[in-house]
């Protein structure tokens, strides 16, 4: 991509006085991600940046208010972002066994029209990135989900749901490390621990990681 | 380390906390730490202390504690009414707790949040670099839960320190003006003309479905336009609104990323202010800009200056 055009793109927005979000796309895409990634990892290494936490297409920065501005800053991460990224080392890749009987699992058949076998498969089907850790510790967004299982989230969500709850909602899936509330539709469990408090960051994915599901039988 | 206190009753919900964790929300951990970190900072420096170091955090109803020995204690934040021995204990004012005297409160008069320190700082368990509780992971403080009738609480460092060091009544914050100032948030935009006024205009109030993650605030209806937004990195301060028009003020143990529209973030400066609201109070904002903001924030990181001369 010419380093004009992806410059033009990029959009700066102030959160708080002492944060910003420099938004490179608005699109699900690998490509913006694997930008994001790079240029969270490049605005970590300024003395100005407290913490730079890279999203599926963005970056949000603290900074420290002593030492830069919202429009300095934003001048400096639109100069970061027109280099090239260097080339993306592939992430590791974890195998997650699933025991799909989530309680959402036939909902999700029906307002696809298709019977639960094919869900499996298709849930089972792609290797997923990850796009970022967040939200809760342990919790990673993966994606992207087969156009054919795209559902938007739950009309209301669960007060609470029970950690290990593998989940789909629009081209994103995602496993509960915690018992936190939420909105997506639970198609099956896995053991695998995500959230790991006695590591740093406390983690099992991390961004960039590849993930490949494989149904497992019921225990 | 030394015993210093012994829970008689815990309170409502009684953490240890400090400044947070801030490095670690890249890893998807919220930065957590003290809600209304100018007081926590203030009992710090009152009992003699670096301003990171741990205190307990009072909420609404605050503990019974016992000296198990001598201290120089310093409460600063929500004014829970401190008594010793039934007596009316000072706020913002470094006094000796004596051997076996009791600590208690008697009832919120004013904010939501009473920070206490004790000359050396507790010691507490330590995750990611900071003994802050997170009570959702369980990490942190006293083995990541709230403090329990009979928990031992000990200093760090046994350390001398003069009681009657005070912050002068015109430094103190006012609890009671709750006007949390304001920038615009990266989708501003998604609220229509009459919405944003309401937002801005009206008086929010603070819902029952509130705790050291956010804040739910109820009051005029939000006109939103648009789908939700791609995730993105959050920060406390944030106001989320989601299709319920509900705004979500996050709060320190926050969620980290989320795809809600977010019309404004409440500026460092209030975050103190924040910190100390409770179910049922009253709420507005005020939009300003990040110059004003920056004034702000000078003029508040200077309210502490007198207390953190040598």
């Amino acid at each position: 991509m010419p380093p004009a055009r992806s410059t033009q793109r990029i959009r700066i927005h102030p959160l708080g006085d002492t944060a910003l979000v420099a938004e490179l796309g608005s699109r699900l895409d690998t490509a913006l991600n694997t930008r994001a990634i790079a240029l969270g990892a490049a605005l970590r290494k300024r003395r100005d940046v407290r913490q730079a936490v890279a999203a599926y297409a963005s970056v949000t920065v603290h900074f420290d208010p002593e030492q830069t501005t919202h429009e300095s800053l934003g001048g400096a991460i639109k100069r970061l972002a027109a280099k090239r990224p260097k080339m993306e080392i592939p992430g590791r890749l974890h195998r997650i066994p699933v025991v799909y009987d989530g309680p959402d699992l036939q909902d999700v058949a029906d307002a696809t029209r298709m019977p639960v076998a094919d869900v499996i498969a298709l849930h089972t089907r792609p290797i997923y990135r990850v796009f970022l850790v967040g939200f809760v510790p342990g919790w990673a967004y993966l994606g992207p989900l087969p156009e054919e299982l795209e559902l938007p989230r739950r009309a209301t969500p669960r007060v609470q749901v029970p950690a290990g709850s593998v989940a789909i909602a629009g081209r994103q899936t995602g496993i509960y490390p915690l018992a936190v509330p939420g909105g997506w539709h639970l198609i099956g469990r896995s053991s695998v621990r995500l959230f790991l408090p006695d590591s740093d960051p406390p983690s099992l994915f991390r961004a960039g990681d590849r993930v490949k599901f494989f149904a497992a039988p019921a225990r | 380390m030394t015993a210093v206190l012994r829970v008689v009753k815990p309170g409502l919900l009684t953490t240890i906390q400090d400044l947070g964790r801030p490095g670690a929300i890249a890893g998807g951990v919220p930065p957590g730490g003290a809600m209304d970190r100018l007081a926590h900072r203030a009992a710090n420096l009152l009992a003699g202390n670096p301003a990171g170091d741990a205190t307990l955090e009072c909420t609404l109803v605050g503990p019974s504690l016992v000296a198990e020995r001598s201290c120089v204690i310093a409460i600063a934040g929500g004014d829970l009414s401190p008594k010793v021995g039934g007596r009316d204990a000072p706020m913002w004012t470094a006094f000796t707790l004596a051997e076996g005297e009791t600590l208690s409160f008697a009832g919120r008069r004013a904010g939501a949040r009473a920070y206490l320190a004790v000359a050396g700082g507790f010691e507490a368990g330590r995750w990611l670099g900071s003994r802050s509780t997170y009570l959702l992971a369980r990490r942190g403080g006293i083995e990541g839960r709230a403090l329990a009738e009979g928990d031992m609480l000990e200093r760090a460092v046994d350390r001398d320190v003069e009681p009657g060091r005070s912050l002068e009544e015109s430094l103190r914050p006012d609890y009671t003006r709750r006007v949390l100032r304001a920038m615009a948030g990266p989708q501003i935009r998604r609220l229509d003309t009459a919405s944003r006024r309401a937002f801005f205009g009206e008086a929010w109030t603070v819902s029952t479905q509130s705790d050291r993650m956010g804040a739910r605030l109820e009051g005029p209806e939000l006109a939103m336009s648009g789908e939700d937004v791609l995730t993105f990195g959050l920060v406390a301060g944030a106001i989320q609104v989601p299709r319920s028009g509900q705004p979500i003020l996050l709060l320190a143990d926050h969620q980290t990323a989320g795809g809600y529209p977010v019309v404004a973030t409440v500026v460092s400066a209030s975050m103190p202010i924040a910190g100390q609201l409770a179910p049922g109070d009253d709420v507005r904002f005020e939009l300003i800009t990040a110059t004003q903001a920056r004034a702000l924030r000078v003029e508040q990181a200077q309210r502490l200056a007198s207390l953190s001369a040598p």
